[in-house]
């Protein structure tokens, strides 16, 4: 591609590295602690992430996974997350079933996993599989999405997913109602364990799209009255197994 | 003081920035000003502080916020570390900007990305509008970005004849309008939804309803077509990690989900001063601009997007564009007082704490970054003595220093832009008033004069109170001027001490 514009990497780098000859103070400090900024060593000195900290900073989430459990269960409320915690598999396939009939489902789409497999056959309808592509205008019509996930994480009631865990990247918003299917250890405390999880779990090799979501797609932008549904899921359901 | 009951008549007053229809969202105000951005200032805020209508409607939607934002705020163990751990990772962050660019810049184009480095805007938009022709495509969708508005991206393409969806509500509601956004976190806050039931109306033709959900479905029907038909997405990014070459996107309405997930183009569009050292800042980042933002504990969606479609992936665009701009951002960068405006995460918490804001809108200050934030970074962005007015439209209460999640000191930056406005250029009456000031106040006999003579003259101050020709009439034309006292204190106090 021939570009007529031409990036001006070099330029904007050498702007930056003169306006910032002179040092600016840290903040909620004076200005003749501004210095400690040259130090070499500084990293070690300041509290950054992925050290004890943050955690005990951030809302707190108890100690046991009952606690994480009735957290996310407490979360899922304020959200309206439809958050289910199944007794076995026979107590997830029953699960789906009454969700399929509830809400009517005809056509589900779901990608290939342990858990979404297992779904698939328990509730018999008609499927779409998305792993070798999808046309996106027959997604849209699927009732549901039903997808697996990285984790979830009680202090914000969110799910971690990513393009590998979920299914791709499109799976988990096209269709009017978002199935999440996990197992109960991947129920985790806080924001600092989920990235650690995804750190060590993808390492230097992480997949195009990594994401937290919180609660069904929702929007105040209508005199900041809550709406859900604005672009995304209508309903978001998460099964626990 | 009560608002003189003769001066609610004038309702019939517009204010003139961006009139609805007026297509001034569109028109690139940077280069060519309608007027002075102080008078129109000066006229809308006046016209707006009297619009009880407008009163109604903010107070209302930033009580929802205050009352949301206190109860998740509490929710923190200890909010106030959380922020000036912020403060410091953002500190170190812009500290080594350069590394932190370059390192962002190598990983994220070895997964793929082009990276393009803009100055400013119109090599930014160059860019964008060349990649669209390049690829031969026509239709475009955009999640919601600020530095877009910033460069006035929509008006660029709109002239390049491609067809331009904003899929973000409060966005797409102020696209339909014609107008700028007025907040730069709520789009739409200054409508309700019987003129939002009005505007679909005459612009989609859709039935009136003052049901929120159905207006939102309304959007949603709107949208779902777009997002499928078209070509390219277009968003911005809240974080940019050096770590891992990562751009971060937060938003809850799925729309920027959409936008990155189905068009076979994506181009992200930011400044140079989003970047974070690692993909491990956001566990702290995250919910602190969820919280300070809209008093979420988290934000409904927050995307991490490392590259294009990889091998193996099911889905994704194929290419990746990511658009640094810089447009002033150096400007501000290399004055080391102010640098950490450039911390700003773009939460809006300073603008809904602001007394001035909530009384003048967000219109009013004719920028892209409205409120106490926009004041003081907007100088710097583009001329410091046509935007010094915004600088002044402070109390000083330090709300928004106080409310701020990465302790942005905005409330002193406001005090420095002033002096430094004065310090470059100054008024040469303001000059002579200050020092008839220092005058008159160095002599105690003319002093104390003045206090014999002052009663005597406000006796006659009715004559010409309120009207062009009174000196005070800046202030006497909306409220009551205090009532000078017949004795001073000094003649109460020794009178009492005989």
């Amino acid at each position: 591609m021939q570009h007529q514009t031409k990036s001006n990497r070099e330029g904007i780098l050498s702007a930056i590295r003169r306006a910032l000859a002179v040092p600016a103070p840290r903040p909620g400090h004076h200005e003749g602690e501004a210095k400690t900024q040259q130090e070499p060593k500084f990293h070690s000195t300041l509290p950054i992430m992925g050290q004890e900290p943050v955690s005990s900073w951030l809302p707190p989430v108890g100690a046991s996974w009952d606690d994480w459990r009735d957290l996310f269960a407490a979360n899922s409320v304020d959200l309206k997350t439809e958050f289910i915690v199944c007794a076995d598999e026979a107590d997830l396939n029953a699960h789906l079933k009454r969700l399929a009939e509830q809400n009517g489902w005809k056509k589900v789409a779901l990608h290939h996993g342990e858990l979404t497999d297992k779904a698939q056959a328990a509730l018999g309808l008609e499927t779409m599989w998305v792993d070798k592509g999808y046309d996106p205008h027959e997604l849209e019509k699927c009732d549901a999405g039903l997808t697996q996930c990285d984790a979830l994480v009680a202090q914000t009631g969110s799910v971690v997913m990513s393009n590998p865990s979920a299914g791709g990247r499109v799976l988990s918003v096209l269709p009017p109602h978002h199935v999440v299917l996990a197992r109960r250890d991947q129920l985790l405390p806080d924001l600092p364990t989920a990235f650690e999880l995804m750190q060590s779990k993808y390492g230097d090799n992480y997949p195009s799209l990594m994401g937290f979501i919180t609660g069904p797609s929702r929007t105040g932008d209508i005199e900041r009255i809550l709406v859900l549904g604005a672009h995304g899921p209508k309903k978001l359901t998460v099964l626990v197994v | 003081m009560a608002i003189a009951p003769e001066t609610l008549k004038e309702e019939a007053l517009e204010p003139r920035s961006a009139p609805p229809g007026s297509g001034a969202a569109h028109d690139d105000n940077f280069h060519n000003p309608p007027e002075k951005p102080s008078a129109q200032f000066h006229h809308d805020a006046d016209v707006i502080t009297r619009d009880l209508r407008h009163r109604a409607l903010i107070q209302s939607a930033l009580g929802k916020y205050g009352l949301a934002r206190a109860s998740k705020q509490s929710k923190f163990q200890d909010w106030q570390a959380a922020r000036q751990a912020a403060g410091d990772v953002k500190w170190e962050a812009l500290g080594r900007l350069d590394s932190h660019l370059r390192d962002f810049a190598d990983k994220i184009e070895a997964r793929g990305a082009k990276v393009f480095w803009a100055s400013h805007g119109d090599e930014a938009r160059d860019y964008v509008v060349q990649v669209i022709k390049d690829a031969g495509a026509k239709r475009i969708i955009k999640s919601k970005t600020m530095t877009g508005e910033e460069i006035h991206l929509n008006a660029a393409l709109e002239k390049e004849g491609f067809e331009v969806a904003e899929s973000d509500l409060g966005e797409y509601i102020v696209q339909l309008r014609e107008e700028a956004p007025y907040h730069f976190v709520f789009p739409a806050m200054h409508l309700s939804r019987g003129e939002i039931s009005d505007l679909f109306k005459e612009k989609l033709g859709t039935e009136s309803t003052d049901d929120p959900e159905r207006l939102t479905m309304i959007a949603r029907e709107v949208m779902r077509e777009k997002y499928i038909a078209a070509d390219v997405g277009i968003s911005g990014a809240n974080f940019a990690i050096s770590e891992t070459g990562t751009i971060s996107i937060t938003e809850n309405e799925g729309n920027a989900r959409l936008t990155i997930g189905l068009p076979k183009i994506h181009i992200a569009i930011f400044g140079i001063e989003k970047v974070l050292p690692k993909m491990s800042d956001l566990a702290l980042f995250l919910p602190m601009l969820a919280t300070a933002g809209a008093g979420q504990a988290l934000t409904g969606y927050n995307t991490l997007i490392s590259g294009p479609r990889q091998p193996g992936e099911i889905d994704g665009p194929e290419e990746l564009h990511i658009v640094l701009l810089d447009n002033g951002r150096t400007n501000l960068l290399a004055d080391p007082e102010q640098r950490d405006a450039l911390h700003c995460i773009r939460c809006g918490a300073c603008l809904n704490v602001c007394p001035i804001f909530k009384n003048v809108g967000g219109h009013t200050y004719g920028t892209t970054y409205q409120g106490p934030i926009g004041s003081v970074i907007t100088p710097h962005l583009r001329e410091l003595q046509t935007w010094k007015h915004l600088s002044s439209a402070s109390s000083l209460c330090g709300a928004c220093t106080e409310t701020c999640p990465v302790k942005i000191d905005i409330a002193h930056h406001l005090l420095q832009n002033r002096r430094n406005a004065v310090k470059e250029k100054s008024v040469w009456w303001e000059k002579l008033a200050m020092q008839g000031f220092a005058f008159f106040m160095n002599q105690p006999k003319l002093y104390r004069l003045a206090l014999k003579v002052a009663p005597l003259a406000q006796a006659f101050h009715p004559l010409i109170k309120g009207r062009k020709i009174d000196p005070m009439y800046v202030w006497t034309k909306d409220r009551d001027f205090p009532k000078v006292a017949r004795q001073s204190f000094r003649e109460f106090w020794s009178k009492r001490q005989k």
